[in-house]
């Protein structure tokens, strides 16, 4: 069913796939109960205030998780061909409880060698990048 | 309290195996925004070579969240948990998880690092089967805050 990019038609800094993704306090509670991570700092705006913070915050891994799925898409649906994934969390994703939040997604490829790619990922929110270092390696022989 | 730089090189005990269920893979994959078919559908996991549903990137972190929990709860090792902040995350596979998978978690603390007030400590949790081979590496760094910042 799936059918994977054309591994010959790849150059170092095509753009691979772009997308946004709308977030509402739902989405936050949802990974919560997915994840076990039941921090209140996202999903109590009373708890994310008494330690400093603007909002209430998306989880780094909820970000993390949704970031790369725009490259799944473009693999055809095969998350299995990810042999790697990293990010590092540069800044947080403060969701609004009425108007929620935007993250935008633009994959390029960063490397290329003989058994696959390093897919790089630029993830903002309001213009800035909340990941850092974020990458994906996926198999794809040449 | 500040990290106990003596836990770099500590490994805890291995973890209770987790059984990867189904709809806890379906779950998940919803959670993170995922579309594909693989992770939803037993039938298009089938037909694209994997035994069900296959988790999404990210899920060895239910698994590795119970080595970290070892970690946060060991009091030698110092670490205050309302100081925590999550520095970077990595998951590096052998082979992808997929629904049945029976996953055992390892951690060892492999470096501690003091940053301008900061403690840096990077844990590192090796995941297998039920035959002990290897499946993913889920590597994660803690920022702890220091008492002035």
């Amino acid at each position: 069913m799936s059918t994977l990019p054309d591994r010959s038609a790849l150059a170092v800094g095509d753009v691979v796939a772009e997308s946004s993704f709308g977030l509402t306090r739902d989405n936050l509670v949802r990974y919560a109960g997915a994840s076990g991570d039941f921090n209140p700092i996202h999903y109590r705006d009373d708890v994310a205030a008494s330690v400093g913070l603007p909002g209430v915050l998306a989880h780094g891994m909820l970000t993390m998780g949704f970031a790369v799925q725009p490259v799944v898409e473009w693999l055809g649906g095969d998350s299995g061909k990810i042999l790697d994934y990293q990010v590092r969390f540069t800044r947080p994703v403060v969701v609004d409880p009425e108007t929620g939040a935007v993250v935008s997604v633009t994959a390029k490829v960063g490397a290329l060698d003989d058994a696959g790619a390093r897919i790089d990922l630029t993830v903002s929110y309001n213009g800035q990048t909340v990941l850092g270092k974020a990458q994906a390696v996926i198999a794809l022989p040449a | 309290m500040s990290v106990n730089p003596e836990i770099q090189g500590r490994s805890y005990p291995t973890t209770e195996p987790y059984l990867v269920g189904r709809e806890k893979v379906r779950e998940f994959s919803r959670a993170v925004l995922s579309t594909s078919p693989i992770n939803l559908d037993p039938e298009a996991a089938r037909a694209a070579g994997y035994a069900d549903v296959v988790a999404p990137p990210t899920f060895p972190v239910v698994v590795q969240e119970h080595t970290l929990a070892q970690l946060l709860g060991d009091p030698d090792a110092g670490i205050d948990f309302s100081r925590v902040v999550h520095g970077d995350q990595r998951f590096s596979y052998t082979r992808p998880i997929v629904a049945g998978d029976e996953l055992t978690a390892t951690m060892t603390v492999t470096s501690v690092k003091s940053l301008g007030g900061n403690s840096m400590v990077t844990a590192s949790s090796e995941i297998v089967d039920a035959s002990g081979a290897h499946v993913v590496t889920a590597i994660s760094t803690l920022v702890v805050r220091g008492d002035e910042s």
